[in-house]
């Protein structure tokens, strides 16, 4: 049975300020924010609003009524700030917290209050914790988040709702403590409608016609007809695994197991959040209450129990179970965010490629992943684009590797601009001058005749000669274009052995 | 039959020597790379695996050269099995040239970075990866305690490795276990047939511990590998006849 717990804060932002300005507790004070050029009330503490001050009213007006009044300013956004703070140290009291803009929070209490002695001594124990820090509270328990909504701000009766008895704590209050719209209250309060019980038995087509189908819906949601569900604020819980072992273990067998199981739920999850870990920590706890550790350190946020594991392997001998091993604890202390998945990389066939993966891990921490490469063919004639680099140390080919074509050894990243005399069109060059060094063509072959792919690039085709000069330097140039629509440009595009 | 009785005891105790200067052969190193005239420089006729061989070329023509030469030792180094770190300062080799030498690209793998201290520190770490069959390295300088690092790296794990300086400033003495210059000569087809014919090389082996250096005139092609150059046929440029040492 779920049992929802709401707290309110009827002076959330002046208990607040009064925590951190305490000689301001005798003193009436407001919260004020300029709006539309005057300053209205955001918040009133409690001498004040016994003097008559309420939110919503203009500064001025208060001074009024209240001469000695103080007046501080308001910040919008301080209340969501101040609500998941007090949340996050709720869940002392409950795993699921979740704040309720602009002055409260619901707790799902279910299956925690008799941790504290019942539901009575819980709501006691919870008031008591927030008086002690300065906070005034009104709670409620019930079993929807709606009736304990509206029971902790409006209700008279015991704050205590039992279980299925929403409808009879409900029947008195005002239908604001449905959590319903401005317009819709106002039609209600119209039709003389003051209280829950006088429209909670009507018929729904009339209600529904009437006032929307949103009334119905806050209706069926406090009185348990339907499902509504609290969004927790979960503080970031540690990268932590625990394995507890019905026996004591003792072998190093054991140990492996109970290590590859807790790495593996951790992997798991942090897959899921897309992170990898940088360090990580092995804690065993054994019989006697001592307990012992091994660390493993990454050079990349890593998240393959594979490789983590190879990293601990080593290390596993260090472990004295004594008497026995009765906890494992995995944690994870430093989390990174993993840029692009690289798990093929880890994904190991040999002891040969563990090592040269884990020369690859030292070797990407030191000068970053982008360093390395390993290529495969492509189907592409344009010599730029018959490789591909790849980040996978396993990927294996799809097309064989050419050799019918030559190709150079050496390859220069861009095609450097040379000067050649040609004797006529479409034969290669006599002479031609790279880097102001005049090279005489004694052989050549060619051409090769390379088109551009005209579905990703439209510029002109490469004629490529093979050449070779006196002293035997062997070169690869190619002509950009022709002769007969133009003067086409030489480049030097690579060196062969 | 007293010569014969010498020659086994000089022999032997050439054995010792190099032993004792840590030039251990490897189990397996006993038969031949398939590198044809070059394996006779060195000690024992066997081309030295746990080494660092350094390979210096002074211009663009002659650095394609030495990686062409390097590929083919490479390919017989691989095999099937083996794979290889290239490391690079700065990179012109074209992986796919490589199939053509017998080298599967793909089993390459390529680091580039920026600055010698780094490629030396990746260079390091990879010889003492004994997962790797052989690593190169290609920068400019290298200094004598430096090289030393790489030497005492492959003693341990007994990859080979390979150091190409690309017009180094100055060519020091370094602890590498050769010193290798390898230069382009004009190529022949048969017959004075048109067009550009196999690669042909003039391999220096200027320096190799306890070996002979020497020169070499040389033709590679895929299907007889490496071959003498009949002298009859090679046009060799004066520029780069060297006798032999």
């Amino acid at each position: 049975m779920t049992r929802i717990l709401a707290i309110v804060f009827p002076h959330l932002m002046t208990d607040w300020i009064l925590r951190r300005q305490p000689e301001l507790k005798d003193v009436p004070f407001v919260l004020a924010i300029a709006e539309r050029g005057r300053r209205v009330v955001k918040a009133v503490n409690s001498i004040a609003q016994t003097k008559g001050v309420y939110t919503e009213m203009v500064v001025a007006d208060c001074k009024a009524i209240v001469p000695e009044l103080q007046v501080l300013d308001y910040d919008a956004a301080q209340p969501q700030k101040l609500l998941t703070a007090l949340a996050e140290w709720c869940i002392r009291y409950a795993p699921i917290v979740s704040i309720d803009l602009p002055n409260g929070l619901l707790l799902d209490s279910s299956g925690c209050t008799h941790l504290w002695g019942g539901e009575e001594m819980y709501l006691k124990t919870i008031q008591e914790r927030f008086q002690k820090i300065g906070y005034s509270t009104q709670l409620a328990i019930s079993d929807t988040i709606g009736c304990s909504w509206g029971v902790c701000r409006f209700g008279k009766i015991s704050s205590i709702v039992p279980s299925g008895k929403q409808a009879h704590a409900l029947s008195s209050l005002p239908p604001t403590a449905l959590r319903l719209e401005e317009v819709i209250v106002e039609r209600l309060q119209k039709l003389g409608l003051q209280s829950i019980q006088q429209f909670s038995s009507m018929p729904r087509t009339a209600l529904r016609r009437r006032f929307g189908a949103g009334l119905l819906t806050r209706l069926d949601q406090a009185m348990g007809n339907e499902l509504e569900f609290l969004l927790p604020v979960k503080p970031i819980s540690p990268y932590e695994e625990r394995l507890p072992s019905m026996e004591p273990i003792l072998t190093a067998t054991g140990i492996e197991l109970a290590l590859k199981q807790v790495l593996e739920t951790l992997c798991q999850r942090l897959s899921q959040e897309n992170k990898g870990l940088r360090v990580c920590a092995f804690i065993c706890h054994r019989l006697d209450g001592t307990s012992q550790t091994i660390e493993v350190g990454t050079n990349r946020p890593s998240r393959n129990p594979k490789h983590l594991f190879n990293l601990f392997e080593i290390k596993i001998q260090e472990i004295e179970p004594d008497l026995g091993i009765e906890l494992f604890v995995l944690q994870a202390p430093v989390v990174e965010e993993l840029q692009n998945t690289q798990d093929a990389l880890w994904a190991v066939n040999n002891a040969n490629e563990a090592a040269i993966a884990e020369l690859l891990d030292r070797i990407a921490g030191k000068t970053g992943t982008a360093a390395i490469h390993r290529y495969l063919p492509t189907e592409h004639y344009w010599p730029e684009r018959s490789i591909q680099s790849t980040t996978s140390l396993t990927e294996k080919k799809t097309s064989d590797w050419r050799t019918d074509l030559p190709r150079p050894l050496h390859m220069l990243a861009k095609p450097e601009p040379i000067e050649v005399s040609v004797p006529i069109p479409d034969y290669p060059p006599l002479l031609f001058n790279y880097k102001g060094v005049l090279h005489t063509v004694k052989k050549a072959d060619g051409p090769e005749r390379i088109e551009q792919e005209w579905w990703t690039d439209k510029s002109e085709y490469r004629d490529y000669y093979c050449l070779e000069d006196e002293h035997g330097g062997r070169y690869w140039v190619f002509r950009l274009g022709d002769y007969f629509t133009g003067d086409p440009k030489w480049f030097i595009h690579g060196f062969f052995a | 039959m007293k010569r014969a009785a010498d020659k086994k005891v000089i022999e032997e105790l050439q054995r010792q020597i190099l032993k004792l200067q840590g030039n251990q052969p490897l189990a397996d190193q006993t038969q031949s790379l398939g590198l044809g005239p070059v394996e006779q420089a060195f000690p024992g006729k066997v081309f030295p695996r746990a080494a660092v061989h350094e390979l210096i070329s002074n211009s663009t023509e002659s650095a394609s050269c030495t990686n062409g030469f390097l590929s083919v030792v490479l390919s017989a180094l691989l095999q099937q099995t083996g794979s290889c770190l290239w490391i690079s300062t700065r990179r012109t080799l074209f992986p796919p040239a490589l199939k053509t030498f017998g080298i599967e690209p793909d089993r390459i793998l390529f680091v580039d970075v920026p600055t010698v201290k780094k490629a030396l520190w990746v260079m390091e770490e990879a010889l003492k990866c004994k997962a790797l069959t052989a690593v190169v390295g290609e920068f400019t300088a290298l200094r004598f305690d430096e090289s030393r690092r790489l030497q005492l790296a492959v003693e341990q794990s007994k990859v080979t490795g390979f150091v190409h300086r690309f017009q180094p400033k100055i060519e020091n003495t370094v602890a590498c276990t050769s010193r290798w210059k390898i230069t382009s000569l004009v190529s022949t087809l048969p017959d004075d047939l048109p067009g550009v014919g196999f690669p042909r090389w003039n391999i220096d082996l200027l320096k190799v511990r306890n070996g002979k250096p020497a020169s070499w005139q040389v033709q590679w092609s895929p299907q007889h590998g490496l071959t003498y150059i009949d002298a009859s046929t090679s046009v060799v440029p004066e520029i780069y006849t060297r006798s032999t040492a």
